[in-house]
């Protein structure tokens, strides 16, 4: 695992003889490549923490240094007069919300799509995978208009239901249910189980990763979402969710702006979902290789 | 795939057909219904106030003046086609590129703190967008973190730029280092082609727009690196080691071996970047909002803006709708050059 085992494997397929030394600085220079690169994609969002905490005088005359010479919380005063709290709930409510749609009714769809035989399954599997081809703007309007036909622009009901089920989710589910055994509900089926009970009780508890897989994307994927509340919200302020909140906040172009909330605000919105990686990282892996290739 | 080991009964059928519905209801109402809506609507000049009911059939008269009526609406249209295009031609290799090696690297069997550079390069991915562009939005400034860095490598010979406000292109700063400007070049330059002068088309992406690109590339490289990663980690590894006994060194297995098993991959992380670029949305509207000089106008921002802004539903999906095809026919015309090479 050292250094020097990784040098004797480059220096076996070697074609040309390369000096111990030279083959020594070479990994010396990728490591360091390798760290300012993570450096470059981490920085940005120290200096915003650290930047939200310092008072506007200050940002303006140095936006660079990182460290604050005052600390201040103005900038978090300044949020949660613009509502936040409120923001912070609309988000994870709605996020919760589409998560528990997708874990039920994704699960179920993919379920009944790779394990249930019944008229019509490869049509319906061909036309859920069709419609993940349709761009996600090519919506914008139309779902506008259908929405608004229900009455559910500025309502709760207009965040959520779009998203309850997905076509990924249903797909991700699917390929992960094709893959166990059939053994393991033959056995179920033989003590008495109906589809139901097979699904609930044998199948669904054995999904356990990709179901962990699948409320990351979903929560993810709701709580960073920003065309739909766009769209949905329209007079209702008390609906905003976050990134929505956050596009409020900005204001027009070429206005001046108050940078330690805004920053503040990119990091209350940001850190849900960094301690969720940090927490669950393998899942993310997981979940992106059972969907994009073990097809 | 099939699991047809039962003969059909109705029991089964039963369950399944109720097992979809729920799914069913919610792809009828959000997903087919708004695309049906979406090729009606656009015949029509509905303006998205009024109750679509009152909306008067105008036949193809929007396309028309997308397409052909010389005007601001063919003239927005075909901008925001060319700096879509620009777009999309720079982040997607860019993203593709630096994403293959990276994946290539970080798995690499005698890497150490690989689960360190892992998570490094993925963060960007799992954040807001919104939430990134403002802090760009931060760094883009003026006295900002990006020109006080350039500067720093420099040695203080960078200009300070304002990124988010200049609409020169990159080929003509280029050219204008050359001594090649408008006003010197030939008269063809000046020609007017679907509402842009010919000097226009061959601008190159603005300073804002590429400023915005480089953002993104750095958001998209983490998803494109962990989809490679999870795709080099199905190579079985006795290929490699079937390749060293023949003697094969680094750079020859990357090319001989890694990257002809990585081609479906590689069509779909092209596929992703096309798809994902072409409806670049986000981050224009808040960092930009389609300026300077509408040079980061772009194919999905004028979606949102002729139909909302503007109230021009009608036109807004027609505008949709030509995006649609135009990403339909870029990801058939990828599939036809990636087969054509097998």
């Amino acid at each position: 695992m050292t250094a020097s085992t990784s040098l004797e494997q480059s220096s076996s397929v070697n074609p040309w003889p390369a000096s111990r030394l030279w083959i020594q600085i070479r990994l010396w220079i990728s490591y360091a490549l390798l760290f300012g690169l993570a450096f470059a994609f981490f920085y940005p969002f120290l200096l915003a923490v650290t930047t939200s905490f310092k008072p506007l005088p200050e940002i303006a005359s140095d936006p660079v240094s990182l460290l604050p010479k005052t600390w201040t919380l103005e900038g978090y005063e300044l949020m949660r007069g613009m509502n936040v709290g409120r923001w912070v709930f609309n988000s994870a409510f709605v996020a919760v919300l589409v998560t528990v749609g997708n874990l039920l009714f994704a699960s179920m769809a993919g379920y009944a799509l790779s394990r249930i035989d019944f008229p019509g399954r490869e049509a319906l599997f061909l036309g859920i995978l069709g419609t993940m081809m349709i761009p996600g703007i090519v919506l914008l309007i139309p779902r506008f208009i259908v929405l608004k036909q229900l009455s559910l622009i500025d309502t709760y009901g207009g965040l959520i239901l779009p998203g309850l089920v997905t076509a990924f989710g249903v797909f991700l589910t699917k390929q992960f249910f094709q893959s166990i055994p059939v053994e393991l509900e033959e056995a179920a089926r033989i003590d008495g189980a109906n589809r139901f009970q097979m699904f609930f009780l044998v199948s669904l508890p054995v999904a356990r990763s990709v179901l962990i897989a699948l409320t990351i994307f979903s929560f993810q994927g709701s709580w960073n979402e920003f065309m739909t509340p766009l769209i949905v919200i329209s007079t209702n302020k008390d609906l905003y969710t976050l990134p929505l909140g956050l596009a409020f906040l900005r204001g027009g172009i070429g206005m001046n702006l108050q940078w330690n909330a805004i920053l503040a605000g990119s990091i209350v919105t940001t850190l849900p979902m960094a301690l969720i990686y940090i927490f669950f990282q393998r899942y993310f892996v997981e979940g992106i290789s059972y969907a994009g290739l073990k097809g | 795939m099939a699991t047809g080991i039962k003969q059909l009964d109705r029991e089964e059928a039963i369950a399944g057909w109720i097992f979809v519905t729920p799914a069913l209801i919610v792809f009828g109402v959000f997903l087919v219904v708004p695309i049906l809506f979406a090729f009606w609507y656009s015949l029509t000049d509905w303006n998205g106030i009024s109750p679509p009911s009152q909306a008067q059939f105008v036949g193809l008269e929007n396309y028309r003046s997308l397409l052909v009526e010389k005007g601001i609406r063919q003239a927005d249209f075909f901008k925001a086609l060319k700096n879509t295009t620009y777009f999309a031609l720079g982040v997607v290799p860019l993203q593709t590129a630096i994403a293959l090696v990276l994946a290539t690297v970080v798995n690499q069997r005698y890497l150490c703190f690989k689960g360190f550079f892992r998570t490094a390069y993925y963060f960007p991915s799992i954040t807001s967008s919104i939430a990134i562009s403002l802090i760009f939005l931060f760094l883009y400034q003026k006295s900002g973190l990006i020109n006080r860095t350039l500067e720093w490598i420099t040695f203080g010979r960078w200009e300070p730029v304002t990124w988010m406000n200049d609409a020169r292109g990159l080929i003509h700063i280029l050219l204008e280092q050359f001594g090649v400007t408008l006003r010197g070049g030939p008269a063809f330059l000046h020609q007017n082609v679907l509402g842009l002068r010919v000097w226009d088309w061959i601008s190159g992406p603005s300073v804002t727009l590429t400023a915005i690109m480089l953002m993104n590339t750095w958001t998209t490289i983490g998803t494109m690196m962990v989809i490679f990663l999870a795709a080099l980690q199905d190579i079985p590894s006795f290929v490699y080691e079937a390749a060293q006994i023949d003697g094969a060194n680094g750079w020859q297995t990357f090319t001989k071996i890694t990257l002809p098993l990585l081609r479906p991959t590689l069509f779909f992380v092209v596929t992703l970047g096309l798809i994902g670029t072409y409806q670049v949305f986000d981050q224009i509207y808040v960092m930009t909002a389609g300026g300077p000089a509408k040079t980061t106008l772009t194919m999905a921002y004028i979606v949102y803006r002729n139909g909302f802004r503007n109230s021009e539903m009608g036109l807004g999906l027609a505008t949709a709708i030509l995006l649609f095809v135009i990403i339909f026919v870029l990801t058939l015309l990828q599939r036809r050059l990636t087969e054509v090479q097998d």
